[in-house]
């Protein structure tokens, strides 16, 4: 099944990344190299255009190809997902959104370290929103890896390998030339892509089914094999007490983790208001939930329609289902419908990926420009010159993400996402509400709660039996799996809670009234808001 | 200065805030870079005084009395949810309309919550909240100038 419907697909990818190369340049020629512009994309951008970048950045390949691939392999447990995905969207906008943008400036440790002994919190908070970014990285490598592979066939070893060298590549340019305004209007194009091809997707299966959404669940639960079962939770998480806590664990990392999310947060500073920030949060929901309630469409009718064994045939995590369902609505392999509906769909993933990946980078070279070496030099440097650090950043942030995405090339890219969400939620998340909303948190208890989150998180992915222990693991051939659990959330977010709030009680430094009143003022009236 | 005109302002217009938190200087990269020690010394007490002044202390009750019990019930109906999905799923899968279960409407109910919530969260603030913030704003602006001079 290869060959006829490779070269379109190539072509539209290639399209893609011209137009978005223009965009670059284009934007780049305007740019002046200030802090202002290359973090923020000069502070105003539309409510509008925000939700959409908002949307871009948050509509991963990790939704569209592996949130529906695990629907269509265990059914209602992948619902899951969908669900925490956008739930959490209401933590952002109640507790986040507003409070972030009057407060920081272009990061998460500028919130923090307002209030606080800059220099700890800003190294602690930096190394935090390094390591999620990292993670989420490699989850979209994973993606883009999976994808090259369904479209190379089964001799697409070295040439997955490429993409992910490529894609990695890619993003660094982007990033180091148009900073945070080339970043936004590729994440505005590729939403619209992605909406695009996600509803024109639905509206083909629900044409199938005659539009007959009951029909279309019966099918799949009929040719899933499970029957029922395959509609109720219990598939992937109903087996024995500890998939149900991995369920659990799993379902709180992704609400609470998209709050603490750099990329996420760094977009609250491309609009000029807090007001502009909560709209484009509406915009951003609006878009989102309509997208998600799609993908349970979409994972539903690669159930019926290719069903979970030609899915785990091609890849065994599911990623490429959607592809794979895209060729059979088509008309099938061999059909000019089915390889252009193939081509278009693989076009719009590896859009998805390149736009989600050069965001990420963007944000990761914030926290390391911005909060590690403004932090780690002695005295600050001209804004120009912490502007070149993060260019510098950004390429060091993409190598390290090919290496790992080489690395991690058989793991579901959901699931990957998932543990990125965990230590989101764990490191950044706790401390961040802490610092908005505590009168009495304290230097050592922001710190405490940044390593008391993101230590525990990462050390116990380490002893997961995602890393070892297991065949599925990233070693399988090494066993030092002592947790139980593959997503940490349902222990170390309690326990970054409880880390800042033990900082703070042991601390002998008496918290700042006046810096207190100045965050809470700031926070909920947008005085001294840049 | 322009305190007048808040009045007849559009309040859900970005620009207008643009323009207002500039307040017609030029604000630099460099000046936005650091700001000078000066102000914050002297914009302490402005943000004390601004937080015990009634005003200020009706925002944070109003904007706390809902998000506080919001976050509350939202939260514990996705983790009964969740919950419910792992230790209950014979329940779940209890029969509503043909293949439709409990589970399926529960999650579906879940999209349909967040989106009322979204609505009746923008709502609160814009007619409870955001005059009065940017009232304050002004305010906390105007005594931290007249405080401090030029910055």
């Amino acid at each position: 099944m290869t060959g006829d419907h490779q070269v379109p697909a190539l072509l539209l990818f290639g399209a893609f990344v011209a137009v978005t190369l223009a965009i670059t340049t284009w934007v780049s020629r305007h740019r002046q190299g200030s802090a202002e512009e290359f973090y923020a994309g000069g502070r105003l951008f539309s409510p509008m255009e925000n939700g959409f970048a908002l949307a871009g950045d948050y509509m991963s390949a990790a939704s569209f190809l592996g949130i529906s691939g695990l629907i269509a392999l265990v059914g209602y447990d992948g619902m899951l997902y969908s669900v925490g995905f956008l739930v959490a969207w209401l933590v952002v906008l109640f507790l986040v959104a507003e409070l972030v943008r009057n407060c920081g400036r272009f990061t998460l440790a500028d919130v923090v370290a307002a209030r606080m002994r800059e220099r700890p919190v800003r190294i602690a908070a930096g190394t935090s929103s390094v390591t999620v970014s990292v993670l989420y990285l490699v989850a979209q490598m994973v993606g883009a890896g999976s994808l090259v592979a369904l479209l190379l066939g089964g001799t697409g070893e070295a040439a997955r390998a490429w993409t992910v060298v490529g894609v990695g590549v890619l993003m660094v340019i982007y990033v180091s030339l148009g900073g945070m305004r080339a970043t936004t209007w590729i994440q505005i194009v590729k939403a619209v892509l992605l909406l695009g091809g996600t509803v024109a997707l639905t509206v083909l299966v629900l044409l199938r089914f005659h539009g007959d959404f009951n029909r279309l669940l019966l099918t799949a639960a009929e040719r899933s094999g499970h029957g029922e079962a395959f509609l109720a939770p219990g598939l992937a998480y109903g087996a024995d007490w500890t998939a149900r806590f991995d369920f659990i664990s799993l379902g709180l990392a992704l609400v609470l983790g998209t709050a603490g999310l750099p990329h996420i947060l760094s977009r609250f500073y491309t609009v000029p208001t807090a007001r502009a920030a909560r709209r484009s949060v509406v915009w951003a929901i609006g878009l989102i939930g309509g997208f998600y309630l799609m993908t349970i469409v979409l994972g539903f009718g690669a159930a019926a329609l290719v069903g979970p064994d030609a899915v785990r045939a091609s890849n065994a995590s599911g990623n490429t289902a959607v592809p794979l369902l895209a060729l059979d609505l088509g008309g099938g392999a061999g059909s000019t419908g089915g390889t252009v509906l193939f081509a278009i769909v693989a076009a719009v993933a590896f859009a998805t990926i390149l736009a989600v990946v050069a965001g990420i980078t963007l944000a990761s070279s914030a926290s390391v420009a911005h909060d590690l070496y403004a932090s780690l030099r002695r005295r600050r440097g001209k804004p120009r010159s912490e502007v070149a650090v993060a260019r510098v950043a950004a390429v060091g942030v993409g190598l390290l993400a090919i290496g790992l995405g080489l690395l991690a090339r058989d793991l579901n890219v959901a699931f990957l996402v998932g543990l990125a969400f965990a230590v989101a939620a764990s490191a950044n998340l706790p401390v961040l509400l802490y610092s908005l909303f505590w009168r009495g948190f304290t230097t050592r208890g922001a710190v405490w709660a940044v390593y008391g989150g993101l230590i525990p998180a990462v050390v116990l992915v380490l002893l997961s039996p995602v890393v070892s222990g297991s065949p599925a693991s990233l070693f399988p051939g090494a066993d030092f799996q002592l947790f139980p659990l593959q997503n940490p959330g349902l222990v170390s977010i309690p326990l970054g809670f409880l880390a800042g709030w033990l900082g703070t009680l042991t601390s002998p430094e008496v918290p700042d009234e006046a810096r207190h009143a100045e965050t809470e003022v700031r926070s909920l009236t947008g005085a001294g808001a840049v | 200065m322009q305190r007048s005109n808040s009045g007849d302002v559009r309040y859900d217009d970005p620009w207008y805030d643009a323009l207002a938190s500039g307040w017609g200087e030029s604000v630099g990269p460099a000046e936005a870079e650091a700001p000078p020690p000066a102000r914050r010394a002297d914009g302490a007490d402005v943000y004390l005084e601004v937080q015990r002044s009634a005003a200020f202390q009706e925002v944070r009750g109003r904007y706390r009395r809902f998000v506080g019990p919001a976050v509350l019930a939202f939260l514990a109906w996705y983790v009964a949810y969740v919950v419910t999905a792992t230790t209950a799923p014979g329940l779940m899968a209890r029969p509503v309309a043909g293949a439709v279960n409990l589970g399926m409407l529960a999650g579906l109910g879940q999209f349909l919550t967040t989106f009322l919530l979204t609505w009746a969260y923008v709502r609160h603030a814009r007619l409870r909240r955001d005059r009065a913030a940017l009232e304050l704003r002004w305010d906390a602006q105007e005594r931290a100038r007249g405080r401090g001079g030029a910055a």
